[in-house]
């Protein structure tokens, strides 16, 4: 469903990589592994359409990526993305409605974030936030695509599981996920790839 | 809810939880104003001829002190980048947070305006030509505005860059805008001046958000 | 054929060939122009000798606006076709249009003060042409503060359009502004009637300044081509 061939992406007149290739199906998961500077988020960048790569193309079911993709692709980068004088809930509200989601209070509880919904997004630690963010998750399993910049960063014990619980069940129905992490955890998948930049 | 909707709802919530920075903007505007009496001396006359002038200009100021804040903090917190990976098309998202930005800079300016030409001692129906020019020509400046917030959005000094960039093209707003208001003054039908107005209006509206969406794409490469 | 320039390696060895044609090229207009401008055109009935100015004041100013939609036209093009060349054109344009913007300022200054006692006038075309000064000024501090020079190309090409784009409209409104404020014209585009000689020489001048900005804004270019491009292996082997 995802493919991309001959991938080249240059940042700050370095070549981060260049001829990168790969398939992904429904159900797959494909792990991008590499230090820090290597490439990784900005791969996920140009999957997402946010970069414009050097070169090469990305296919999205069979035909190049139109501006429909985005009901289809969820993006989570690494800033948490909420604002200080909104409620936790009020931002993820908004975040949901920006994707044409529908937000359900309970996936701010599957983080463990949901007694903290009426509060300003500015007395959250980070930890937090990255939670609030990821609740996100729980609400997507309609979108095929998830693009996840280090998931796992700043998460305790208890959220690593929901998060892992979440990408688990969204691969078992079908979908697809790219992720980056310095971190490995098992994650049940159809298939799995592996891709090591730098 | 569509998206200028919700984009916009959003950011009027935002300012109002941060109501200092729309009030600041005003104060600026008052201040810069009563500078020129100052300035220039208080002989009425003078202060008369000068007013239009002087209220589009502090308007002027007033809108490119406000433009930084469109949308640096969006991009500082990540919030910029998700509505750009969304599937809500960018000019929306460009033209809501304009509506926003006007909704709370420009209407205001316009409508405190006539208290700072009573200052200047205009008549009635120059005071309302005052107002309904910087009500046409506000968006103006919101709309060429937002190109100007874009294109140096990450880069060193900001602010004063903005300036620099976006004064020259706010000149025939400034001219129109204080001509109206002039054309009162000195006893010529100002309905010209509306009319390059409203054209201004129009031009503008399809070349800063045009602007705006590309130098976003540029800013967030 | 047009493609195969297009990319800095294979422009950078043409442009230093045609440098030293058109510096020449200029310096013979130049001479021709400033002749006709001081040993040919007759004096002015009222402004006297003072009017020669006009020579340089004109085409500068000619040379100041043409620059500025040829340097929007390269930003443009290489907005729309990801070219790397393009943008290092418009960089290379920049500096020498601004250059003549100010020239036409300080002439215009230097003409106003015999004619008028002052040495600025708010006229049409003066206070055009600040605003475009200001125009330049703003193109080439944008790109100056983005570090990364391709996107310093691309957001400088956003402006430089939006320019072209408000140039006409500000050039409009600034001579509605001037004819309504000032009922007799203190006006220094109110030159004196056109005689031919007097055309002829204004046009040396304007292929003068056109030659010489081709080879100056080529020099430049190669400058900006050495410094984008110094790792490539290509330079390296060129300078050797």
């Amino acid at each position: 469903m995802l493919e991309t061939k001959a991938l080249a992406c240059e940042r700050g007149g370095r070549r981060l990589f260049s001829d990168l290739g790969f398939a992904l199906g429904a159900g797959e998961l494909l792990r991008v592994r590499g230090a820090n500077g290597s490439g990784k988020t900005s791969l996920l960048r140009i999957l997402a359409g946010l970069t414009r790569p050097e070169t090469g193309t990305i296919a999205w079911r069979g035909k190049a990526r139109d501006w429909d993709f985005g009901r289809e692709m969820l993006f989570l980068g690494h800033a948490p993305a909420l604002k200080d004088e909104l409620s936790v809930l009020e931002n993820f509200a908004f975040s949901c409605q920006l994707s044409f989601l529908k937000e359900e209070k309970n996936a701010l509880e599957r983080l463990g974030v949901g007694r903290l919904a009426d509060l300003p997004a500015r007395f959250l630690s980070q930890g937090q936030r990255r939670r609030v963010a990821l609740a996100r998750l729980g609400v997507a399993s309609s979108m095929p695509l998830w693009l996840l910049d280090e998931p796992f960063a700043a998460l305790d014990e208890e959220a690593i599981v929901a998060v892992r619980g979440l990408i688990e069940g969204h691969l078992a129905g079908g979908g697809l996920v790219v992720l980056t992490s310095h971190q490995e955890f098992p994650l049940a998948a159809r298939a799995e790839r592996a891709l090591a930049l730098g | 809810m569509s998206g200028f909707a919700l984009l916009l709802r959003r950011d009027l919530r935002i300012a109002l939880r941060r109501r200092g920075d729309v009030l600041n903007v005003l104060v600026f505007f008052v201040i810069v104003a009563s500078l020129f009496p100052l300035g220039v001396g208080p002989e009425p006359n003078q202060l008369r001829a000068m007013a239009p002038g002087v209220v589009w200009i502090g308007a002027l100021l007033a809108a490119v002190v406000s433009l930084p804040r469109l949308f640096a903090a969006d991009f500082a917190d990540g919030t910029l980048e998700q509505m750009l990976a969304s599937a809500q098309p960018l000019p929306v998202v460009v033209l809501a947070k304009i509506a926003a930005h006007w909704l709370l800079t420009g209407l205001p300016l316009a409508i405190v305006a006539p208290l700072i030409g009573l200052q200047y001692d205009l008549p009635a129906d120059a005071l309302a030509a005052l107002m309904a020019s910087l009500l046409l020509g506000t968006p103006v400046l919101s709309l060429l505005g937002a190109a100007g917030a874009a294109l140096v959005l990450g880069t060193r000094g900001a602010g004063a860059l903005i300036a620099l960039l976006v004064l020259p093209l706010y000149v025939p707003v400034l001219i129109f805008g204080a001509g109206a208001v002039n054309a009162h003054l000195i006893g010529i039908n100002p309905s010209a001046y509306f009319s390059l107005l409203g054209a201004l209006l129009a031009v503008s509206s399809l070349i800063g958000p045009w602007a705006a969406c590309a130098a976003l794409r540029v800013a967030l490469d | 054929m047009l493609f195969k320039f297009a990319s800095p390696q294979t422009f950078f060895p043409l442009a230093g060939k045609m440098i030293p044609w058109f510096g020449a090229l200029a310096a013979v207009l130049a001479l021709a122009g400033l002749y006709v401008a001081f040993l040919v055109a007759p004096t002015d009935a009222t402004q006297g000798e003072a009017y020669r100015i006009i020579f340089i004041h004109v085409p500068a100013a000619w040379m100041s606006m043409f620059l500025y939609l040829v340097m929007a036209g390269w930003a443009g093009t290489g907005l729309a076709l990801n070219t790397r060349l393009s943008g290092m054109m418009a960089s290379a344009i920049a500096p020498t249009g601004a250059m003549f913007t100010f020239l036409a300022l300080w002439t215009g200054s230097l003409w106003g003060k015999p004619t008028w006692g002052t040495w600025w006038v708010w006229d049409a075309r003066l206070t055009s042409e600040l605003i475009l000064l200001f125009l330049y000024l703003g193109f080439i501090a944008l790109k100056a503060s983005i570090e990364d020079p391709v996107r310093a190309d691309r957001a400088g090409a956003i402006l430089a359009l939006v320019g072209a784009v408000n140039v006409p409209i500000i050039y409009f409104s600034v001579q509605w502004w001037n004819t309504l404020h000032q009922g007799a014209s203190v006006s220094l585009t109110r030159s004196p009637s056109m005689a031919m000689t007097m055309l002829a020489g204004m046009l040396l001048m304007a292929l003068a300044a056109w030659t010489y900005s081709i080879a100056v804004i080529l020099a430049r270019l190669r400058t900006i081509i050495r410094e984008r491009e110094r790792d490539m292996e290509w330079l390296r082997e060129a300078m050797a």
